[in-house]
């Protein structure tokens, strides 16, 4: 189990209905079935992985997040999760204000484009960073849309919405991330985990 | 089975002692908890799978249904009967009209698409079923799957609706209008009495299947099967005859199709195809033809099927979600038209086998 869905399980309370927005596999999808008793179904853009969570018996719709948000009504789910996808959409800003529409509360979780490795890949090689989180090259990656936690945080405030509480993961260790140490945990995480509401 | 108990029709008529031909495959267990109630197309029959004794060839959904297949005939009971209006046993127009002790013909009532799942649901008080496992049709018995879980919202666990539509287009319409003209302008289909004087409006009928034939192909397919290749000749004749591959396919189609086939009870089926409107019933809202139901839906459409597109698909999912029901959806890819559904296509057998074993391990 990655640290990350586990750090999500621990924001979402039991009995409430859940939508995972781009699913993949369904992984967070079972662990939280498993673990909490939660209602909860994905949305999924890659036959291959919608076919991999019906043959977990998960309940998945195979769409678009850009486009087939829509199709839910306003605060029809408690809590929206996007795991580490903000970043390979067209225009995540709309996306953000569609998940705060179909959910009471948001979980955004994104790859930190601040992490001190990756600066100093960028420094040193003067190439793009690869990582185990990012390991695309330039040209192939479905990441368009790259920011730090940093970056992320300010957007959020600037929009007026809620953050309820953001953590930090880097390793094994997760901690949480306020005004004062923010620089320090952009530099350091390797994920960002924001729970946010409008 | 001889249905006793009076039906009345969406036309206003009501019809009682009326016969309903079945097939099953597997077996009920004892809790009654197995049982898949199969609708069939527009042309198809109760003959889901196994060797179908009127024309000697594999059911018209042996790639789906059988042991250790999508609808796995040792672990589930499958029912699927001929729909009233058709042909094969049911009540329709080949039979008798009781008033008249003629042949029904266009006497028969128009019937919809509701009266046909009505009237199959009496097979669920003659097993003694109370609650399906699942009801599952593609194409037009999509359509029947939709209107029985709005019909009976506690009556089945599970609803696989598979290349359909909620409502039939101007274009699924058009095409049926085609086909019923075909028929009409074919002089022994004499207003629908031709029983009478022992001749059949053949070739009517075989333009008719030849022009929906078309309908459930794709392009694609179609190209890549025949393109220009000619028929048994090294070059073209300059005459009528069939010169071209794809135009000697369709007549065979045609040919054939007319042996199994009634035209009146192709006239009666269309017609009920192009009345349903499920969100009409309910002043335009699909979600309200829903609103009881905690049944699990899980929705097929296919990539090449232009017949019943994905994005119509797509409207009953929405629909769904509109009210929070339990919904998934997938969209196969397949260049082989509508007609997918049908055929060995591997995603589409591997997700359909996979949400009902998944679905009835739930149990």
């Amino acid at each position: 189990m990655k640290n990350e869905f586990k750090a999500i399980v621990d924001l979402i309370d039991k009995n409430t209905r859940v939508l995972d927005v781009g699913c993949g596999d369904g992984t967070l999808i079972e662990f939280l079935k498993k673990n909490k008793n939660i209602n909860i179904r994905g949305l999924e853009i890659s036959k291959e992985n919608v076919q991999k969570c019906i043959a977990k018996g998960l309940t998945v719709i195979e769409g678009n997040a850009e486009t087939d948000l829509k199709q839910f009504p306003n605060n029809s789910f408690d809590y929206v999760v996007l795991s580490q996808t903000l970043q390979a959409f067209l225009n995540p800003e709309l996306v953000i204000i569609e998940l705060l529409r179909v959910g009471k509360k948001v979980i955004i979780t994104i790859p930190n484009f601040g992490n001190w490795k990756l600066r100093l890949h960028l420094l040193i090689k003067g190439t793009m960073p690869i990582t185990k989180n990012l390991p695309y090259q330039w040209y192939d990656t479905p990441n368009i849309h790259m920011c730090t936690i940093k970056d992320f945080y300010h957007f959020i405030r600037s929009k007026n919405f809620k953050i309820f509480k953001s953590l930090a993961i880097n390793n094994q260790n997760v901690s949480l991330i306020n005004d004062s140490n923010i620089e320090i945990k952009n530099l350091f995480a390797e994920l960002g985990i924001f729970l946010i509401e409008k | 089975m001889i249905v006793r108990k009076p039906l009345k029709l969406d036309c206003g008529k009501t019809i009682n002692n009326f016969p309903i031909a079945y097939e099953t495959y597997g077996s009920l267990n004892n809790k009654k908890d197995n049982a898949i109630l199969v609708f069939h197309a527009l042309t198809g029959d109760q003959y889901v799978t196994g060797i179908n004794p009127v024309t000697n060839k594999d059911g018209w959904w042996s790639h789906a249904v059988g042991p250790d297949k999508s609808v796995d005939t040792n672990k589930y009971f499958i029912i699927c009967a001929n729909i009233i209006g058709g042909c094969m046993g049911s009540y329709g127009p080949g039979h008798q009209d009781p008033d008249t002790q003629k042949i029904f013909g266009t006497n028969f009532p128009v019937i919809t698409i509701n009266d046909m799942v009505n009237a199959q649901y009496n097979l669920l008080d003659h097993f003694q079923i109370k609650k399906l496992f699942s009801v599952i049709g593609g194409s037009m018995g999509g359509m029947q799957v939709l209107q029985f879980v709005s019909n009976f919202p506690d009556k089945t666990k599970t609803a696989v609706p598979i290349a359909c539509s909620s409502s039939h287009s101007a274009q699924n319409i058009a095409f049926n209008e085609l086909g019923r003209q075909a028929i009409a302008a074919d002089n022994n289909w004499n207003n629908g009495e031709y029983f009478s004087k022992n001749i059949s409006p053949d070739k009517g009928l075989a333009v008719a299947r030849m022009a929906a034939h078309i309908t459930y192909l794709s392009k694609k397919s179609l190209q890549e099967k025949f393109g220009r290749k000619l028929q048994k000749r090294e070059h073209l004749k300059f005459g009528f005859d069939a010169d071209f591959q794809i135009e000697s396919y369709l007549r065979y189609q045609g040919s054939i199709f007319v042996d199994r086939f009634d035209a009146n009870s192709y006239l009666y089926i269309t017609r009920a195809m192009d009345y349903f409107d499920l969100p009409g019933q309910f002043k335009g809202n699909l979600s309200d033809a829903f609103k009881e139901t905690k049944t699990k839906f899980f929705i097929i459409s296919f990539t090449s099927d232009w017949l019943y597109p994905t994005q119509e698909n797509k409207d009953i999912v929405i629909a769904l979600n509109a009210i929070g029901a339990d919904v998934g959806f997938v969209e196969i890819e397949s260049d082989k038209g509508h007609d997918s559904f049908l055929l060995d296509v591997p995603d589409f057998l591997k997700a359909l086998k996979n949400f009902l074993e998944k679905s009835y391990s739930d149990n």
